[in-house]
């Protein structure tokens, strides 16, 4: 054995690298097959961003498939309801320029949930089909109703309603259980602490 | 001597103490209105049991706790239930909030109520829902529900019961002057939560700074298992998880509350309101609380009743509104600025501070930071406050996630020493309170994305359902047909009669190719009858309203009897044309024509009957009916048909017998009446 290899050092050479690659070759191959992701799992954490609203806005039907769009290189700023923020997010997470929302899409509003004003509601079941999230109660001939904690204001249940008894509301009233604490203001913008701080118009 | 520990940070305000101990402790007595907002703990509100216009007596249960988390209120005076409404309450926001609002009587007039001297019979059970009834939460200032915490879980050990006598916030000196009046009392109650929790150390800790309070404590406890613990005074050792470090050493976990280090903490008023609870039968209707500051003429601690409005109490103290810039409840350090004088005292105000602007100034505008540390050297949770800060500014949520800043106590020795006058806690306030926000919100998403999915899945199966119904049907169809090919050979009397038919019809379709045209006709001018007639009820219904549709109605209506018309015309032309036409054509058109005639004119002669003339045919009718169901069921067994068929039949028949009994009964009462 060493005779050989003393005697055949480049032939020993490339048989050691050959065998080393074939072991590591099939190690690899077999842990891709082992340990094959199911998926994209880019489109798993940019489905997690979006807000899940379902609205469509974004031209698909539902969060999910625009993930999957975005993953595919579609632009981020399609998502009103996410807003900035949302943007923001998406960019950081794919390493992109943050853009500004796409005004196409609609606007970034309040929070909304649907209400049905029961009285008008002729039980036509429309609305129920229209939501994504199934948070519409009712049967036909049934007057329905909105189940305001499911609700994702996503204003799909709105145009189906053949009487429009649907209105969006603000989700959440101002009020004691909703208040908090806001940001101070910027330090030092309000006040000039130094004559000289003051703005130079006003200081000539 | 117990040897004490001491924590990170700290700092040394000055104390201010001194102005409000001088007098003892006064009765505020009782004002014309008392209002009682229905959350003045932690947890959800509770819920109220009288109306406007009830009498109720001192100490009765005016409202029930909601759930676990939550606390029973209770008439701190007799008199009459007022109102129940939203009131203006003790709340930065300075937002209303349900209030029960009671005029008193002034007779002060107590419902029946009895304690148990000897409580030691009481097992823990039976205490702890004591503790409960009275609405007792903490009183040190977050107002936690004392019975929710002191509802250890099961199996987890608690070996020191400590009670919080320290209060060093600068100002406020409701605890020591309870400390020093009333200090039997204070060590009965936590002889009480002693029993209750059975731990094996239970110790009272007081600043150094409160020696008369120290000494009563020390005589009231002498002989008992409670142990008066002395230590240096520093902002803020009366955090819990401060005392807890400077008693026993130990730090309570990130996130973790003190059982899991096995310590429950306790304040020393709560020690009293358990003591009122178990011994006396008392509930939580009163407290003690300290008006000071130098726009009081005279700085003293009240016993009030809860709901007291704190102008009326103020007014007790000798308030000098005009010396005063704004109101604070708490302390200078942790309390808010209250914003109006008329919100009632509840369970947790323990100070009401009415400073001079010379005394507690207006805060200088902040400036830049200049990155100094002293936040850090101050914080008593070792946070990095300056880092957080930055990350706040940039709402960076999850950095200060990761630098802890939800074990910031609020306790504003960090703002307390920048020399930039940064309102560094109002930042954390703001960010906790974004974070959560943010996190309710993520939840919510996480939930509709769920809820997406679900459907989407129902719907998917749904249609997948359908589609292997539809292959099922598909399938079994060709098999026929691939049957029938094998089978063509042999002589199928079935398949055979089955051809036999078809050739039939085929050949009677062929004789009557156009038939199809007499059905259109005829379908035409049904839907437009319909039409017709959905078209002038709506017409009768506008003219009724008096809409102003009526006129576009009315043409609609005309412009569908035009076509009516023409419908009908076209059908007749069509019959005339082929009533000539081959009989066999028009027979049974003719015999399908006859048979409805019959039905109407028999329908029309019914109509002309008498009630039981009615009943006897339609009887008669269904005996007939029951006869000839019966012999086919007769035939079908004879011939051997197949099981399905004879099921069915018996079915009809007895239906059918039902039917007559039914009709029986009617033929009875109509001939009866």
């Amino acid at each position: 054995m060493t005779e050989f290899i003393t005697q055949y050092p480049l032939v020993t050479a490339l048989l050691a690298l050959v065998s080393l690659g074939a072991v590591f070759g099939a190690i690899l191959g077999f842990a891709s097959e082992r340990f094959r992701t199911e998926g994209n799992p880019i489109v798993e954490q940019i489905n997690e961003i979006l807000p899940q609203t379902q609205c469509g806005q974004c031209g698909h039907p539902g969060c999910r498939p625009y993930a999957e769009a975005i993953a595919n290189g579609e632009a981020i700023n399609k998502c009103p309801p996410g807003g900035e923020a949302g943007i923001q997010a998406l960019a950081d997470l794919l390493d992109l320029e943050v853009i500004p929302l796409d005004e196409e899409h609609g606007e970034q509003s309040v929070k909304k949930v649907a209400f049905i004003r029961e009285a008008e509601c002729i039980g036509c079941t429309k609305c129920l089909q229209a939501c994504p999230v199934d948070a519409i109660l009712g049967a036909a001939k049934q007057k329905h109703t909105v189940i305001d904690s499911e609700c994702t204001g996503c204003d799909l249940c709105e145009e189906p309603c053949p009487v429009d008894c649907i209105d969006m509301i603000p989700a959440e009233q101002e009020g004691l259980q909703t208040w908090h604490w806001q940001l101070p203001n910027p330090v030092s913008l309000e006040v000039d602490i130094i004559a000289t701080d003051a703005p130079r118009e006003e200081a000539a | 001597m117990r040897k004490v520990f001491d924590f990170h940070g700290g700092i040394h305000p000055p104390e201010n103490k001194y102005q409000s101990v001088r007098t003892p402790i006064a009765d505020a007595g009782i004002p014309p209105q008392l209002i009682i907002p229905l959350s003045q703990h932690i947890g959800a509100p509770a819920v109220p049991v009288v109306a406007a216009g009830d009498t109720v007596l001192k100490g009765q249960l005016i409202a029930e706790p909601k759930g676990f988390v939550s606390v029973p209120l209770h008439a701190p005076t007799s008199g009459t239930i007022v109102a129940i409404e939203e009131r203006q309450i003790a709340h930065p926001s300075g937002y209303q909030a349900p209030c029960i609002v009671i005029a008193s009587d002034f007779n002060d007039e107590w419902i029946p109520h009895s304690g148990t001297r000897d409580y030691r019979n009481l097992d823990k059970a039976q205490l702890i829902e004591r503790i409960r009834a009275a609405g007792i939460a903490g009183m040190g200032g977050a107002g936690f529900p004392t019975a929710a915490k002191l509802s250890v879980r099961e199996g987890v050990k608690i070996d020191t019961l400590v009670i919080n006598g320290t209060e060093c916030e600068p100002y406020i000196t409701a605890d020591d002057i309870l400390m020093r009046e009333r200090a039997t009392q204070i060590v009965a109650g936590t002889l009480i939560l002693q029993q209750l929790i059975e731990p094996s150390a239970t110790l009272i800790g007081v600043e150094d700074n409160k020696p008369e309070g120290l000494a009563a404590l020390r005589s009231a406890a002498e002989g008992t298992a409670v142990e008066i613990v002395e230590f240096p005074t520093k902002y803020p050792s009366g955090g819990e998880k401060q005392l807890i470090e400077i008693l026993t050493g130990k730090q309570v976990p990130s996130g973790g509350l003190p059982a899991d280090v096995g310590v429950i903490c306790q304040n020393v008023a709560t020690a009293v309101a358990v003591y009122d609870a178990v011994v006396l039968g008392r509930p939580l209707i009163s407290r003690i609380t300290t008006v000071t500051g130098e726009a009081v003429a005279q700085p003293q601690n009240f016993e009030v009743l809860l709901g007291t409005p704190m102008s009326y109490l103020l007014a007790l103290a000798g308030y000098q509104p005009q010396k005063n810039r704004r109101l604070i409840m708490g302390g200078p350090m942790m309390g808010f600025t209250l914003p109006s004088p008329d919100v009632p005292i509840v369970k947790t105000t323990n100070c009401l501070l009415a400073p001079t602007e010379i005394e507690l100034p207006t805060p200088t505008p902040a400036q830049a930071c200049i990155r100094c540390g002293m936040c850090a050297q101050a914080c008593p949770a070792s946070l990095l406050p300056q880092q957080m800060f930055w990350f706040a500014q940039g709402k960076e949520f999850e950095k200060l996630e990761n630098h802890n800043l939800f074990d910031c106590i609020e306790c504003g020795a960090c703002s307390w020493v920048c020399p930039s006058n940064i309102p560094l806690v109002q930042y954390y306030r703001a960010s906790k309170a974004e974070i959560l926000q943010l996190r309710r919100d993520n939840e919510k998403s996480e939930q509709a994305r769920i809820r997406f999915e679900a459907r989407q899945e129902r719907l998917a199966a749904a249609d997948a359902e359908k589609e292997a119904k539809r292959a099922a049907r598909k399938k079994a169809a060709e098999e026929r047909a691939l049957q029938a090919a094998a089978d063509g050979g042999e002589e199928d009397p079935i398949q055979a009669a089955i051809e036999r038919a078809k050739a039939k019809k085929a050949a009677q379709v062929a004789g009557a190719a156009d038939e199809n045209e007499l059905e259109k006709l005829e379908k035409a001018v049904v839907t437009t009858r319909k039409r017709l007639e959905t078209a002038s009820g709506k017409l009768e219904q506008a003219k009724t309203e008096g809409s102003d549709l009526v006129a576009a109605l009315q043409t609609g209506v005309d412009k569908t009897r035009a076509k009516l018309n023409a419908a009908e015309n076209a059908l007749h032309d069509y019959q005339l044309a082929n009533s000539d036409a081959p009989m066999e054509n028009a027979a049974p058109t003719d015999a399908a024509q006859a048979a409805i005639e019959r039905a109407m004119a028999a329908r029309s002669a019914e109509a002309a009957l008498s009630p039981s003339e009615k009943a006897r045919a339609q009887l008669e009718k269904l005996q007939v009916r029951l006869e000839k169901s019966r012999a086919k069921l007769a035939e079908s067994r004879d011939s051997g048909a197949e099981e399905k068929i004879i099921e069915a039949l018996e079915s009809t028949v007895e239906r059918l017998s039902e039917k007559i009994a039914a009709a029986e009964q009617e033929l009875q009462a109509t001939e009866g009446a």
